[in-house]
């Protein structure tokens, strides 16, 4: 059901041109996605895209669409070559899944690696009962501080393409700085 | 939206509670989901829904955007911190059984600074882009 409203709202928002609907459907795309986190009993990621997918970015688009207009232009060439790009590299990725282990299979190598370690070790090492939190900031303690790197690098690069010249702008006029 | 009563009464009885939401998936983080990233989220989200509401201008003059840049920077420094404190009590680099006697205790007082560190960049980084398209938006006007 949930997969069935996704992939609607995934055909609906390619379809329609006026880009505010885009930035809703968009919002109700991650809205959806989170639900299905959810039943998939991933909490924490259901809560992450709820409050980021659902909330903050659609805020930023909408401020984005007040930069630059709400209504996309026609695209210029055929969608043939790109069509078949993409049927091309989907059927690779396709074709590649089948040698993959069944899908929510317990016995799954990817499920035995570390996993086993944190489920019945973290409560007694760490001490805390969520085990998302545990991973992610004392196992995997060095990714989330790259990770908290790069949204500070995010911010730096959005502030020097749209601050421009946030620091000189107090100055008066023709006083140095070279206009 | 500066003529709207309901609005306006609506986001200002709201932001609190926003706030407050925010600050409890911050520190119940080790019981419950959220953490330090989806704090700082809801709390940036409290931020913009008082700027949609009450205009840009009212509310940098409270979260000044020279603050919010600060908070961006600080929480990489309160994270790397973290690591650099638990380096110097002969630990490995966040290796937080250095912070206290009993290694569980250490390690939830690490978790909560590094957590820290995210809510305060997450939170930084998020009003600082809002800014940013909220304010071209006005200067292009």
């Amino acid at each position: 059901m949930l997969l069935t409203l996704l992939a609607a709202a995934g055909l609906a928002l390619l379809r329609v041109r006026n880009l505010f609907a885009v930035v809703m459907l968009a919002g109700i795309y991650s809205l959806l996605s989170a639900g299905l986190f959810t039943v998939m009993d991933a909490v924490d990621v259901a809560f992450t895209e709820a409050a980021v997918g659902a909330g903050i970015s659609t805020v930023l688009f909408l401020g984005a669409l007040a930069l630059c207009g709400h209504h996309e232009s026609k695209p210029g060439h055929t969608p043939l070559l790109p069509l078949f790009v993409v049927l091309v590299t989907g059927g690779l990725l396709v074709w590649g899944t089948m040698d993959m282990p069944g899908f929510g299979d317990p016995a799954n190598p990817v499920h035995h690696h570390v996993a086993d370690h944190y489920i019945e070790e973290s409560y007694h090492e760490i001490g805390i009962p969520n085990v998302v939190t545990s991973v992610l900031a004392s196992y995997r303690g060095y990714d989330t501080m790259g990770e908290t790197t790069v949204v500070f690098a995010a911010a730096v690069g959005v502030m020097i393409l749209l601050a421009g010249r946030l620091g000189r702008r107090p100055q008066p006029e023709g006083k140095g700085d070279g206009g | 939206m500066r003529e709207e009563v309901i609005v306006r009464v609506g986001a200002k009885v709201l932001a609190p509670f926003i706030i407050t939401f925010g600050l409890y998936v911050h520190f119940h983080g080790d019981y419950s989901p959220g953490g330090g990233f989806q704090a700082g989220v809801i709390l940036a989200a409290a931020i913009a829904l008082l700027a949609l509401v009450y205009g840009l201008d009212a509310v940098q003059k409270v979260v000044t955007p020279r603050f919010v840049r600060a908070c961006a920077a600080l929480g990489v420094i309160i994270f790397a911190g973290v690591g650099v404190v638990t380096m110097v009590l002969g630990h490995n680099y966040l290796g937080y059984n250095a912070l206290a006697h009993d290694p569980e205790h250490g390690q939830h007082y690490g978790i909560l600074g590094v957590e820290l560190g995210v809510l305060v960049t997450v939170f930084g980084v998020m009003v600082t882009v809002f800014y940013l398209f909220a304010g071209r938006r006005r200067r292009k006007q």
